[in-house]
């Protein structure tokens, strides 16, 4: 058997094949968690084309400039990640953990933020699936309680889908901080920065349909 | 049993070929007791007929090569193709069964798009499945539970709902079936040309009873449907039911010919196209008027406010059924004054 | 005759390390990354899963000898073709051949010594595991009895606590589907051997990838689909609700979107089995190779577009069900294309008789009356009157078990000398399919019968005219049954007594027979083969040297 690297597993020849499977298996990952986003946003449309006006007006009670300002904060999130990315590439560990830190920071701003639109909509009373927390007044309440279900059920996988890219940041910046194998952190930060910039799409395309469309 | 006497008058046509419905014989398709269903069975023979014959063939085929090049015979193999002589070969042989399955389509399609269709000027019965049990209401209000008397000859509607859970009403005999879903109306028609008594099957898993959720439609000559239809007690039609809760409940007020409140007038409008004020048009069926009464916001008429409450709630769904019922009288009457 | 190449005059020897023999603990199982040692977690626990699914079925058909229902109460009776349909589907039929075979073969048919991540490979089997204990705790917390398709508005509001837990299992085992059909795009795409091109593929390695992406583009919306169904029943939320604005329909069309794919989930791999299997034993390349592979990848895209055909009559417009109906046509013409080109495989060839081919040909037989069935009931004038009767059982399990489950018994039985290093006793090998063949043609043929007599599926009491047709089929199904229990002896006995297996029995030019059998911990002692030239290129190859001759 011919000489390997060190770090290459026994089912692959080269590095180079190693890093390309790891890339390939991100990309088809993603591909399926855009199917699985992609059935929520199939059965909210369905509903949506059945209640059109009802599902507009139940979208006004949400509090789209707050999101406004998360959105913009996620996207930051999104190029310190990026930039993290290239400060690892060019071996600087240091600035590389500023700059995950930095990311997990606006991170938790926007679940911080998420929070307390949650818990705004509870005092105004459109939780439908909590005892008490739906006391909608607008149209047809009963069918607006679908809008908020979906509303919930779009963002909810999406704060869920957030804390498991925060824990894995958290991983990352333990181990840049700890800085044992330069090269593997270049690929493990491009794996998960694939994972972090998916969950960027999959919100900005949540908040257009959910809270820009109808108005 | 209430019907057990006419049941036993109601024509002894068979339902099934060579016995009656319920002895312990092998049986196969149920003769057809529709137009429809002859049409259906001639496609299903036309169909079992090629595929058999594609069947036979193939399975002749792959028997003889397998005989014939069995390992051990003294035989030429030698076997040298072209690429393209292969491909011309696939060709030729996906090229016929891609016609054929158009073809197959479109047979299909045409019973299916028949079935589909409205019939004109029908006879309307409705229908509620609930767990387990099929309720029918004829139009002069005679209900009964799980057999349907109709007459021969004539075209019937079903307007079909739910209580509780997806149902399906499937006729082998007529060779229809449609599910029968909570919420919304579907219908479905037939026009029976053979007196006998056919089997009614609920054909959608509807819970533990649902293989006792079984009825049987009886096709009786008109003059002795129009003898049962007397005989039976008839309270109120669901037309004069629904008249007097559209009183009742106040829809009079602002449906009315002349009311004070401004409100789509309803006489005659069912069945007919109604301008939406999003642009759209809808036509009035039952779906349409149940989803005006349960969500009048949902789809407002163009020119009017959405002022009208939702009586969700306030209706049952025999009671809603029942207004139906009156504002497609309201519509008879209608296209039958001078 | 018993193998198709005269075997060396010396008998073959035991190789003394293999993959069997790497560690006998448990825990050397239950913490392997071998992917040859997954394969038979994953067949122990299919095995088991295949027990629970077929003692429902035999108690069902044990209670349809009667019209009354005299064996079971009507709650008993749903709950055993629930628990029926959801173990059969999810927990054997779907990972049958892809995470059994497909683990243990693909590696090795492309030239790898290991699946591209092994230890997402192990995960999914504990992860299928904790599905599975899922499962058999709704069996214990009463069982579900809402049918395996879950339909709402019965599911939500009128089922048993069960019926969640079962849906909540159902959720937790589409992950272990989605990380193996992960490894096989991966691996397929990164680890072939220098020379393995596209084109040169078995192609049972072209149906693990067509079904692979299928498994990945579907299986999420099943997910999401009975994420919303759980979440609808604990928290009252009315999504699926007509009662509150919600859509029954939704549900039907997210369902099938995920369920009609799901077919060609558990069709596509015994389609490429089934080529290895006519191939290898008429000795000949396979016909058409490229139109395979295309037809396959076909299937796999179309099958996306056809899910409204389960719908014809349950409400969707006439104009979307005349538009599935045709797709469905559509998609019906690759398979037919299949079956011409296994037939024509046989054209010229040098046919042997042997335990694999039997399953092999008893495929083509089933899954052309399954196929010609189904094209009728994509017919939707003729669907107006089958749907939901026992025409469409018969027609599904005719595809689901006559091809699927018969594939995989030919899968078995043609690649456990090269899993175990023994032979099955052949005389047992062809009686056991003769007579699968027959049981299954007994017990399923009448239903056809029923179907069109109008004998509606899931009736736990039935009108007396079907009594006849269905103890017909009952009797058919005690056939069946033996004929599923004779290969489960033998089998294991010959893993003790069975003859030591040659490298390569069959004289099979696929790169899984080139290395030991059983093979080494990583398939190819030393350097990974480099391969010139196209599969089943049996014209070339001297099987009873193992040379190839002329030039590639």
């Amino acid at each position: 058997m011919s000489t390997k690297p060190e770090q290459v597993k026994v089912q692959f020849e080269t590095l180079d094949q190693q890093q390309s499977a790891d890339r390939l298996g991100m990309w088809i990952f993603l591909a399926t968690e855009t199917m699985l986003f992609g059935g929520l946003f199939f059965g909210y449309t369905a509903m949506h084309t059945l209640h059109p006006q009802i599902f507009d007006k139940a979208s006004h009670e949400l509090e789209w400039q707050l999101e406004f300002i998360n959105t913009a904060i996620l996207l930051t999130s999104g190029l310190t990640m990026a930039l993290a990315e290239f400060a690892v590439a060019a071996k600087r560990r240091w600035l590389t953990l500023f700059l995950l830190i930095l990311t997990l920071f606006f991170g938790a701003w926007f679940l911080t933020a998420k929070g307390i639109e949650y818990l705004d909509d509870f005092s105004n009373g459109i939780v439908p699936f909590v005892a008490g927390g739906y006391h909608y007044s607008g149209l047809q309440p009963q069918i607006a309680k679908l809008f908020f279900n979906f509303y919930f059920a779009l963002t909810g996988l999406h704060a869920f889908h957030m804390s498991i890219g925060m824990l894995l940041l958290m991983l990352m910046a333990w181990l840049t901080f700890r800085w044992r194998d330069p090269d593997k952190m270049i690929r493990r930060l491009r794996i998960v920065g694939f994972y972090w910039a998916f969950i960027d799409v999959a919100w900005i395309t949540i908040y257009t349909t959910i809270y820009l469309v109808p108005r | 049993m209430m019907f057990a006497a006419l049941t036993s008058n109601a024509g002894n046509a068979p339902g099934y070929l060579g016995s009656d419905v319920g002895h312990t014989i092998v049986k196969f398709l149920p003769s057809a007791a529709t137009p429809m269903a002859h049409s259906w069975d001639t496609l299903f023979f036309w169909l079992i007929g090629i595929s058999g014959v594609v069947a036979m063939t193939l399975t002749a085929v792959i028997a003889i090569l397998m005989i014939r090049y069995r390992r051990g015979r003294k035989v030429n193999r030698d076997f040298h193709i072209t690429r393209k002589r292969e491909l011309w070969i696939e060709f030729s042989w996906s090229l016929p069964v891609f016609l054929a399955f158009l073809a197959f389509f479109y047979a299909g399609a045409n019973i299916y798009v028949k079935a589909f269709t409205k019939p004109n000027d029908p006879i309307h019965i409705d229908v509620t499945g609930k767990q387990w049990m099929w309720k029918f209401e004829h139009p002069n209000g005679a209900r009964e539970i799980d057999t349907l008397h109709v007459p021969i000859d004539r075209l019937v509607e079903l307007d079909m709902t739910s209580t509780d859970v997806i149902h399906d009403v499937d006729i082998p005999a007529f060779r229809i079936k449609h599910d029968v879903l909570p919420g919304t109306h579907m219908f479905l028609w037939f026009k029976a040309t053979r007196l006998g008594t056919y089997d009614l099957f609920c054909n959608q898993f509807c819970g533990l009873g649902h293989s006792k959720m079984r009825g049987e439609v009886i096709v009786m000559k008109d003059a002795d449907y129009a003898q049962w239809l007397d005989d039976q007690q008839v309270p109120n039609s669901p037309a004069e039911r629904g008249a007097a809760l559209f009183r009742a409940h106040g829809c009079s007020g602002c449906h009315m010919g002349n009311a004070a409140i401004h409100a789509p007038d309803l006489a005659g409008i069912y069945g007919k196209p109604v301008p939406l004020s999003n642009g759209k048009m809808v036509i009035a069926n039952e779906a349409y008027i149940r989803d005006s009464i349960l969500f009048p916001s949902k789809e407002i008429v163009a020119g009017f406010n959405n002022d009208m409450p939702s009586f969700r709630g306030k209706l049952s769904e025999g009671e809603i059924q029942e207004i139906i019922s009156y504002i497609k009288k309201l519509h008879r009457d209608y296209r039958n004054q001078p | 005759m018993s193998a198709a190449v005269t075997l060396p005059d010396e008998p073959p020897s035991y190789p003394e390390e293999h993959y069997l023999n790497n560690g006998y603990s448990l825990k050397s199982w239950l913490t392997t990354t071998d992917h040859k040692r997954i394969a038979w977690l994953f067949f122990f626990a299919l095995t088991f899963m295949f027990l629970i699914g077929g003692t429902a079925a035999a108690l069902i058909r044990i209670e349809l000898i009667t019209p009354a229902g005299d064996l079971v109460s009507d709650g008993t009776y749903s709950r055993l073709f629930s628990v029926h349909g959801i173990v059969m589907v999810w927990f054997f039929l779907i990972p049958s051949i892809p995470n059994t075979f497909g683990n243990f073969l693909l590696p090795m048919m492309i030239g790898a010594r290991d699946m591209a991540f092994p230890r997402i490979n192990l995960l999914s089997w504990y992860v299928y595991m904790i599905g599975a204990l899922a499962i058999i705790a709704s069996l214990f917390a009463g069982a579900p009895d809402a049918g395996w398709t879950f339909y709402t508005p019965l599911s939500t509001q009128y089922a048993n606590d069960a019926t969640i837990i079962a849906a909540v299992g159902v959720f937790i085992v589409g992950f272990s589907t989605i990380m193996t059909a992960l490894n096989f795009v991966v691996t397929i795409h990164r680890l072939r051997a220098p020379g393995m091109t596209w084109f040169r593929l078995p192609l049972f390695v072209w149906s693990m990838y067509a079904v692979a992406v299928l498994m990945l583009l579907a299986t999420p919306v099943l997910a999401i689909t009975l994420l919303m169904v759980t979440v609808s029943s604990w928290l009252h939320i009315a999504i699926f609700n007509p009662a509150i604005g919600g859509d029954p329909l939704l549900f039907q069309h997210m369902f099938w979107f995920y369920s009609h794919p799901a077919v060609y989930i558990m069709l596509i791999p015994s389609m490429g089995v089934v080529s290895e299997l006519i191939t290898t034993f008429a000795r000949k390349q396979v016909f058409g190779y490229e139109v395979m592979v295309f037809s396959m990848l076909m299937i796999s895209i179309a099958s996306f577009f056809v899910w409204g055909h389960h719908m014809f009559v349950a409400g969707e417009s006439t104009f979307s069900a005349l538009v599935f109906s045709l797709m469905t046509f559509v998609v019906s013409v690759p398979s037919a294309i299949k079956i011409f080109n296994w037939t024509t495989t046989l054209y010229k060839g040098t046919i042997s008789f042997d335990t694999p081919m039997l399953y092999g040909v008893s495929f083509i037989g089933l899954f052309l009356v399954g196929g010609l069935t189904g094209v009728m009931l994509a017919s939707t004038g003729l669907d107006m009157d089958l749907h939901g009767t026992y025409f469409v059982i018969a027609h599904f399990h005719y595809i689901m078990v006559g091809a699927a489950v018969t594939a995989y018994m030919g899968a078995i039985h043609y690649w456990w000398p090269k899993i175990t290093g023994r032979m099955y006793p052949e005389m047992w090998g062809r009686f056991a399919a003769i007579t699968m063949f027959i049981g299954f043609n007994a017990t399923f043929g009448p239903q056809f019968l029923l179907g069109v007599a109008g004998m509606p599926r899931r009736y736990h009491t039935y009108p007396p005219q079907f009594q006849v047709l269905n103890e017909a089929s009952s009797a058919g199904a005690v056939v069946l049954a033996i004929g599923y229990i004779m290969p489960f002896c033998y089998l294991i006995w010959s893993l003790r007594y069975g003859k030591i297996a040659p490298p390569n029995p069959w004289g099979a030019t696929g790169l899984e027979w080139q290395t030991a059998s059983p093979p080494p911990e990583h398939n190819f002692g030393g350097e990974i083969p480099v391969v010139s030239r196209k599969p089943y290129d049996y014209k070339h190859y001297d099987a009873e040297h193992g040379e190839w001759q002329g030039r590639p």
